[in-house]
């Protein structure tokens, strides 16, 4: 008898980049706890849904002691700290929610609501001011499989899809071969703006090295260009000559898409690169049929801010604090209510804020009360006074995503997770019961 | 569950045709009863009007468009917001509310089930995900079938059979409600920025009509026979003269016959007639032609519409229709989001402000009332705003004050800017009609619910019903003045729904027991669009087939599903 029997599950979702591939087949043992191989997924998607099996996982929640070591608790323990935290914090932060399904971030929202928080999301260091650009001027925009079946121009400004979303480029942009795009990369335009010569670059019809912080510039000429204008000899160090070249491409595309990324979002003008890269679209419209796409980082970044949208009215950085939503980035933003030292306490869910927020606000996690709900041991974890891992979302637990197309997918439940470990909704539904029990008993 | 007798209120219920008689209503286990016992509740309603629950046939409340217009409008929740109360949330927004609080505005209002107009397939769990975070109110959708590539190639060959498994299954799939139809084939044309203006231009590549897509949907609606009949937005939406195109289209319907078990007569719903009935060439000699759009409803009796009333307010408008869009933002240079969804449809957003001081609002207010005045069947005649696209529904009561009082109507116009203009290009200053109370809940109640194959559920107070019932502070015996009027229809004295108190003086009491409605269609096997519906999924979807279905999880607990056995 054959004891090595496995079973394979179709149609998986990836929970790794906003691209939220949904067509990994995962082989699983035949007891359904462990993955043993990932067809179709790109290297990092595999790793994630390997690593499932790594064997020094931390399975239980653990408190840290005052000598810096941790110190493993029971889950109750670690619903009664939270619980406790967030029904004794004055304006308390609740930070993170890219990496988790909706069904999660709804009942933080439930917790948020109680306990008078902030919720804000990854988009705060991320896509956040392409969110206020569309707050200024709109976006107009597709789904993913427009592109696959009408694009034949194709633009990444500011981005490198060759790693930062492996299988863009071969599931929606240049490579497949669409409905009205049968000769699949061979009918399609692409150009790629960076300051760098990326991978991605390296694939262009017309790649465009951009001085670096140079972007508003850049894309103010291709308006200037787009309306037949004269351009100075060399903008953003790029010759007028190579814009004229890449404007004509772009109008005579039947179809047009920007893709962009956090090189625009994070350089110098930040949210004005946004609102003149959208108004490029749009003045394209006048000619042709054009779109405008926001390459989202984690893979359910994009969902995090629907659930808001549709419980509070704003995508991030929500502040809740007064009984009603508010929002005003800059001040209600995660980064600058830490700098201010103006939480009292912080619950960081599905990300990890101690790898990519700047060294002030880190330090200022390290001091406030914290609780790390994140699957494993990660930079913010290690701050944190309570870490408790949870089961990792879209392999050991089901539940919606929203891809970077706004698309929802319901990522499925592959594995089961180590014996005992709750997933991130299980844990916060216990500790929403008990804030309010607490609320109502204040 | 608890029994209620609701004692000496003036009934207003078309179903039994009570007019303001003191009648008793009486509730048990979440149904109208012709009797309860002594130990019911009693609810005094002396001096008040008491009606069931209103029916919201078509509103944009949930889904991806919606959330868009939440997200990318920060500006609509300024003053807006109530904080958390014991068993309600905090709640927030004008023309773009949270889901929150559009369940509790219009329980508040005496609405007790609505219907989401347009549910792209592929966006159908978001549609069902806000759905369900949605307090209160029955919901339905209705997912876009006009510019869909199976719908459009099926009865291109004219395979009634073939599109009715498709609608079938992608009923199914999405979990919705009713064939919708937002200009047909002219989304299409926008994945390539272009449009279908005329119910004869044929759409690129596809080759086929919107004439043809209308018809074709309408059969294959029948051939099913589904709850409602086809919904459709007709083509030029929104433009100076397009009152022809409305014509062609609704002519389409002459000599189709209402097939269905639901007591359908009815085989299309054209909606938001306002937007529809215009006159002139050009902004400058703009008119209404609502009189001969509704001489013509008024004749064709298989016909339903809605008004999409303008209610003078700074709003946000979404639809479907995604070359509309566009030219609105050309027009009135305001943020422009679009989104184009692959095989099924499109969607724009515009926010829209509808001056009292600008000729062209001010007449595409007074015909919007002038569709609901000329209508000689209110069974046939439903009042929208087609929320929130020619206002908010919050404004409902005073759409009903303006068909309701020709004083309060004749006050409007006085102060509107170019009233002297307004009146030229339109009927209404000469209308004195006045919407009685049976008629107002004709055109809210029991006439949506009949169109929408739920009037022996929804929209009347006879035994066997739903106990959805609201009750207003108005006294049909006096006298009262419009303002009034408004008041007690935005703050009903109680509203139950489903034998639960949900409203009581005006406030939320409970989030009552909320269903997801859709409708669950059989046919016989097919396995040409089986194999179809793969083919597409493999070669031109992002999504796997396989993850494509709205599963029971994103419904809320206790589904009503309609069903349909259209096996032959």
């Amino acid at each position: 008898m054959n004891t090595n029997m496995t079973k394979t599950v179709t149609d998986v979702t990836c929970p790794f980049c906003g691209v939220l591939c949904d067509d990994l087949e995962v082989e699983v043992s035949d007891d359904g706890k462990t993955v043993v191989e990932v067809y179709n997924a790109c290297a990092v998607g595999s790793a994630k849904f390997l690593h499932t099996a790594a064997k020094d996982r931390v399975t239980r929640p653990r408190m840290q002691q005052e000598d810096g070591t941790y110190k493993e608790v029971t889950y109750d323990q670690a619903v009664e700290y939270t619980a406790q935290m967030l029904a004794k914090a004055k304006k308390p932060l609740m930070y993170g929610w890219s990496n988790t399904n909706c069904e999660a971030q709804s009942v933080g929202h439930e917790i948020a609501e109680k306990a008078g928080a902030i919720v804000d999301n990854t988009a705060t260091v991320c896509h956040g001011p392409s969110l206020i650009a569309i707050q200024d001027v709109g976006i107009p925009s597709c789904t993913l499989g427009e592109i696959k079946n009408r694009a034949d121009v194709v633009i990444f400004w500011g981005c490198n899809p060759a790693h930062a979303h492996p299988r863009h480029m071969s599931r929606y942009s240049i490579f497949p071969r669409g409905f009205f795009t049968g000769k699949g990369h061979k009918g399609r335009k692409m150009i790629v703006v960076d300051p760098r010569q990326t991978d991605t670059m390296k694939l262009a019809d017309v790649g465009l090295q951009i001085e670096q912080g140079r972007d508003y510039e850049l894309l103010s000429a291709f308006r200037v260009a787009i309306r037949g204008q004269d351009l100075p000899d060399t903008v953003a160090g790029i010759p007028k000559e190579k814009i004229y070249e890449a404007v004509e491409i772009m109008k005579n595309g039947r179809f047009g898409v920007i893709f962009f990324g956090m090189g625009v979002t994070q350089s110098l003008s930040k949210n004005h690169n946004i609102d003149i890269a959208i108004m490029v679209t749009k003045d394209m419209n006048d000619y042709t049929k054009f779109a405008i796409i926001a390459m989202r980082g984690h893979y359910n970044v994009t969902g995090s801010g629907q659930v808001m949208g549709w419980q509070f009215g704003y995508p991030f950085a929500t502040d809740l604090s007064r009984g009603f939503a508010r929002y005003n980035p800059g001040e209600t933003t995660s980064n600058d209510l830490l700098r201010r030292r103006e939480v009292d306490a912080i619950m960081v869910v599905a990300s990890d804020p101690g790898s990519h927020f700047p060294i002030s606000s880190v330090r200022e996690i390290a001091k406030i009360p914290s609780v790390a709900v994140v699957p494993d041991i990660n930079p913010t974890s290690e701050i944190s006074k309570l870490h408790v891992p949870v089961a990792i979302n879209a392999i050991e637990a089901g539940g919606n995503c929203y891809r970077m197309d706004n698309v929802p997918i319901d990522a499925r439940k592959v594995v089961d997770p180590p014996e005992g470990m709750l997933s991130d909704l299980e844990f916060l539904t216990r500790v929403n019961k008990r804030l309010g029990e607490l609320m109502g008993a204040a | 569950m608890a029994e209620y007798l609701i004692k000496n209120g003036h009934v207003f219920d078309p179903v039994q045709g009570i007019k303001g008689d003191k009648v008793d209503v009486a509730v048990k286990d979440g149904k109208i009863v012709k009797n309860v016992s002594s130990g019911a509740k009693i609810i005094d309603a002396s001096g008040k009007t008491v009606m069931a629950g209103a029916v919201e046939i078509h509103a944009h409340i949930a889904g991806p468009k919606v959330n868009e217009g939440r997200n990318y409008r920060p500006e609509d929740k300024l003053f807006t917001y109530t904080p958390k109360k014991k068993g309600s949330r905090m709640a927030g927004g004008f023309s773009i509310p949270t889901t929150f609080k559009t369940g509790y505005e219009y329980a508040k209002m005496g609405y007790t089930t609505c219907m989401e107009a347009a549910m792209p397939p592929l966006f159908a769990r978001h549609v069902h995900e806000e759905i369900k975070d949605t307090p209160i109110i029955d919901e339905g959708a209705y997912p876009v079938f006009g510019n869909n590539w199976f719908v459009m190639e099926y009865l291109k060959n004219n395979e009634i059979d073939n599109a009715a498994a498709y609608v079938a299954w992608l009923l199914n799939s999405t979990k919705g409600y009713a064939v919708k139809v937002v200009n047909p084939g002219g989304t299409e044309a926008w994945g390539w920025g272009l449009n279908c203006l005329t119910v004869n231009d044929p759409v690129p590549y596809f080759d086929i009509t919107p004439a043809e897509i209308m018809t074709g949907l309408m059969k294959t609606n029948e051939y099913l026979g589904l709850p409602h009949s086809m919904h459709v937005h007709q083509n030029s939406l929104g433009n100076p003269g397009n009152y022809t195109v409305t014509l062609d289209s609704l002519k389409l319907a002459e000599g189709i016959k209402a097939n269905n078990k639901f007591g359908r007569e009815t085989v299309l719903h054209s909606t938001h007639l306002q937007f529809h009935s215009y006159g002139g060439e050009n902004w400058g000699n703009f008119e209404s032609k609502s009189k001969e759009v509704m001489d013509y409803v008024n004749r064709q009796k298989n016909i339903t519409i809605d008004t999409g009333c303008v209610t003078l307010d700074e709003t946000t408008t979404m639809t479907a229709d995604g070359p509309f869009e566009h030219h609105l933002t050309e027009l009135n240079h305001l943020k422009w989001a679009n989104v184009d969804v692959e095989l099924e449809t499109a969607a724009g957003i515009v926010p829209y402000v509808y001056s009292p001081d600008i000729k062209v609002c001010e007449i595409q207010w007074a015909i919007g009332l002038e569709i609901a005045l000329l209508a000689k069947d209110p069974m046939r005649c439903f009042i929208t705003t087609d929320h929130p696209n020619a206002g908010p529904f919050i404004r409902y009561p005073r759409i009903f004050k303006w068909l309701m009082s020709a004083d309060a109507r004749k006050e409007r116009i006085e102060s509107f800017k170019h009233s002297a203009k307004m009146v030229d290009a339109t009927l209404l200053a000469g209308m004195d009609r006045e919407i009685s109370l049976y008629e107002l809940a004709q055109m809210t109640r029991a006439g949506p619910a009949k169109s929408l194959g739920l009037g022996s559920v929804y929209g009347g107070l006879a035994p066997g019903m739903d106990a959805d019932v609201a009750i207003y502070a108005i006294n049909p015996e006096k006298d009262q003045k419009p303002e009034e009027l408004e008041k007690a229809f935005s703050s009903a004295a109680y509203v139950m729904k489903t034998g639960t108190p949900v409203v009581i003086d005006g406030q939320v009491v409970s989030n009552g027991n909320k269903r997801t409605i859709w409708v669950d269609a059989k046919v016989n096997e097919n396995p040409q669009v089986m194999r179809d519906i793969k083919e597409k999924f493999l070669k031109y979807y992002s999504v796997t087939q396989g993850n494509y279905d709205v599963t029971n999880h994103f419904l809320s607990g206790n589904p009503r599903v309609l069903e349909v056995d259209a096996t032959k």
